[in-house]
């Protein structure tokens, strides 16, 4: 039992939030929202440099062949920093996706585009059945999409897109609209669903390990501007009030966080309960990055409701996260399904813990 | 990470558990804030010593199991499976125990740790005062050198477990010039000290959960004097670090109370009884923020037994669970629909359980042991860093 994180994951996580705080400013982030794409290949470049579209990439295909427990904190540091860029769809969901097609005897298919993602040349999008829209299908130059049960790996250039504009402006949604046929099927049947699932399951706890940073993000942000606001003569932080909605959002982050952690470990080891533990991690850490937003913008007052403060960006991530992948909603009747009905294994942590 | 336990967990997790399944008694005890109740629990941690299972996370030499914390969170696990009696000597196995390891003199352990292991010595704690509840710096009952003893005189109020208890630790005033943090003196005051009076208070279940202690030039030896003179708010605070809370509120406490909250649910839709159609999300919600206490409490203890420190962030935890524990036993009742208010003893009573009483005593959770909006100004003054004034 070791409920904790490797000095090479901490040093990575380390690496990544440097990384982010010098190349990834608000600035540059609401920059890139005027932009066309609103994707910056330059900081897509730079990320490849540092290991992340790659980073689940097995490293006989040129990536760090890491897992979900290495994945997590450095999704964390990409919320944070409100990172646009599509590091869910491509690092968290679709790379795990081509490997596991591949052992579906996809080999030819994963081979070619595994190598390009954790290069840097190639970016990917995944649809999934509890959406109509898929998140990046602009850039990306794969889509795998849902058809039913099956699953089809479809080239940009055989995708049509509609943009769907949303509140979020770091993020780029589009309705898609192909032609599923047996060129592009590479999965079906019970095999292809499982896929699906598996694969939304890795884009669910991705936002949540990304709320986590949001979160807590919003917090400091809101405990920075609470220690330099003045009011009445002093700081408005030191108001048991505010105070107060600073510390109940904190509690909520950091009751989040170890469940967001053990999601992961539940991911990358494949275990039967990872569904309702994902399901878990997505509803603690949307909650407390909602809730962290509503009281980060009350302390922030009429500043925090205007769109020259950056106080927004952060709140736009925590509302569209809690949007993807699954709401927060969707996910708690997944886990009261399974507590109260039984329709997904499920198990209390420890408590009565059956023999390894 | 690796979150499995090793063979040597789940040999110590086997143990315990065939141990507990042989002893536990059949029928729940009696309240131990009744005279028989308090007498049965006794008995209870008295079985509990013979089997080796008091005192898990004291060290070999003092007559403990010598266990890790992980060790202490599987047997909480199984204490809590097995339905196993309250400690009614919690105060000083979990509280008072560890500080005299640390701080008492090799006297002071020989005479109190052996009594405090079999319960022969139940305590009681001895902080607040009318005037010193979440200002405990306030304390102003004194402790006055006089030869060889202390004249103590003064106040302590919410004394828990003070009804009963044979001894009662606490921190006094012994220069009585002093003010705040400093010149209190923590004593180890035997009950029966001429001078003593205790008045048990009821709660509001009318039980005598606690009582107020008077001190009328009550002496007591010097060598009762925990520390040294003067650095009682030091030797205090020792007892109120997380590795004391979790011994006090162990994760499983609360995951069992989720599962019953769970079965309850269950029943009462296989029953056909009204059940209020919010409760399904909130008895979801409750075994998540169960599963969330345990999981932040398994990192925690992972972090502290790499050797890394906690400080404050143990006030996160004193929020968590004592409002999780409220909203699971406000589930129940919701649950328990017109039978909620039924004593168990009722012949109507059902399944009612000690539901109820969970939630009278769930409901101090927010007060004791440091209010939760003293909680919450620790948060925000030493995590986040927002200013005192």
């Amino acid at each position: 039992m070791e409920f904790t994180f490797s000095e090479d994951q901490q040093m990575l996580q380390e690496a990544v939030r440097e990384f982010l705080a010098g190349e990834c400013t608000p600035d540059v982030v609401r920059g890139l929202w005027d932009s066309e794409t609103g994707r910056s290949p330059e900081l897509w470049a730079q990320l490849a440099e540092l290991g992340i579209p790659g980073l689940r990439v097995p490293e006989d295909d040129g990536g760090l062949g890491m897992d979900e427990r290495d994945l997590v904190l450095v999704l964390e540091e990409t919320g944070r920093a409100a990172l646009a860029e599509p590091v869910i769809a491509t690092a968290a969901v679709g790379v795990p996706l081509l490997t596991e097609l591949r052992e579906a005897g996809q080999a030819e298919l994963a081979g070619r585009w595994l190598g390009a993602v954790a290069s840097g040349k190639a970016r990917l999008a995944v649809g999934h059945a509890r959406s109509p829209f898929v998140a990046d299908a602009h850039v990306a130059d794969l889509l795998l999409l849902p058809d039913g049960d099956d699953l089809h790996a479809v080239e940009a250039a055989s995708a049509g897109l509609t943009a769907q504009p949303s509140n979020d402006q770091s993020q780029r949604l589009f309705s898609v609209d192909w032609s599923p046929s047996a060129a592009t099927r590479v999965a079906e049947g019970s095999e292809g669903a499982a896929l699906q699932k598996a694969a939304f399951d890795r884009g669910a706890l991705a936002c949540a390990a990304q709320q986590l940073g949001v979160g807590q993000q919003l917090i400091d942000m809101g405990a920075l501007y609470a220690t330099q606001r003045q009011q009445f003569g002093v700081a408005i932080g030191s108001f048991q009030a505010v105070k107060h909605r600073l510390a109940n959002a904190q509690v909520k982050v950091e009751y989040a966080r170890a469940v967001v952690y053990r999601a992961a470990h539940s991911v990358a080891t494949g275990q039967p309960e990872r569904s309702v533990d994902v399901s878990m991690a997505k509803v603690g850490a949307g909650e407390a990055a909602l809730f962290a937003a509503k009281e980060a913008l009350q302390v922030h007052g009429a500043i925090g409701y205007t769109y020259e403060q950056d106080l927004h960006v952060w709140m736009k991530r925590a509302w569209s996260l809690d949007l993807a992948f699954g709401t927060g909603a969707w996910h708690r009747a997944r886990v009261a399904d399974a507590v109260i009905d039984g329709t997904e294994a499920v198990r209390a942590f420890g408590y009565c813990a059956p023999p390894n | 990470m690796d979150l499995t336990y090793s063979p040597e967990n789940e040999a110590f997790r086997q143990e315990a558990r065939d141990w507990l399944d042989s002893h536990v008694p059949a029928e729940p005890l009696a309240s131990f804030d009744t005279p028989e109740g308090f007498e049965a629990h006794r008995q209870w941690e008295h079985t509990l010593n013979e089997g080796g299972w008091a005192m898990v996370p004291w060290p070999k030499e003092y007559g403990g199991r010598g266990a890790n914390l992980l060790e202490w969170l599987i047997f909480e696990e199984e204490y809590y499976r097995a339905g196993a009696p309250g400690r009614v000597n919690q105060n000083g196995i979990f509280l008072l125990g560890p500080t005299i390891m640390e701080y008492g003199s090799p006297e002071q352990k020989a005479r109190f740790l052996p009594s405090m292991a079999s319960s022969e010595e139940v305590w009681a704690q001895g902080w607040s005062e009318p005037n010193a509840g979440s200002d405990m710096a306030n304390i102003q009952a004194t402790a006055i050198a006089d030869g060889d003893d202390y004249v103590i005189n003064g106040q302590k109020t919410w004394a828990s477990r003070g009804a009963y208890a044979h001894w009662l630790f606490g921190m006094f005033r012994t220069d009585p010039e002093s003010s705040r943090h400093k010149g209190l003196t923590f004593v180890l005051v035997p009950l029966d000290t001429p001078g003593i009076t205790v008045r048990p208070i009821e709660k509001i279940n009318g039980k005598k959960a606690f009582a107020e202690v008077f001190f009328d030039d009550a002496r007591v030896p010097m060598e009762n004097r925990l520390g040294e003179e003067g650095q009682g708010w030091s030797v205090a605070m020792a007892t109120a670090g997380f590795e004391r809370g979790l011994m006090l509120r162990s994760p499983a406490r609360f995951q069992n109370t989720a599962r019953k909250l769970v079965d309850l649910y269950r029943s009462a839709v296989a029953s056909g009884a009204f059940v209020d159609s919010t409760l399904r999300d909130t008895v979801a919600r409750c075994f998540m923020d169960a599963e969330a206490y345990a999981l932040n409490t398994y990192q925690t203890v992972s972090r502290l037994m790499a050797g890394d420190k906690i400080g404050a962030e143990a006030s996160l935890n004193k929020i968590f669970w004592s409002e999780l524990d409220i909203r699971m036993h406000e589930a129940a009742l919701s649950l328990l629909d017109a039978r909620a208010e039924l004593k168990p003893n009722a012949p109507a009573a059902g399944d009612v359980d000690d539901w109820l009483d969970g939630y009278i005593f769930s409901l101090a959770g927010p007060i004791y042991a440091g209010t939760n909006e003293i909680q919450r100004n620790i948060i925000a003054e030493r995590i986040l860093g927002l200013p005192r004034k």
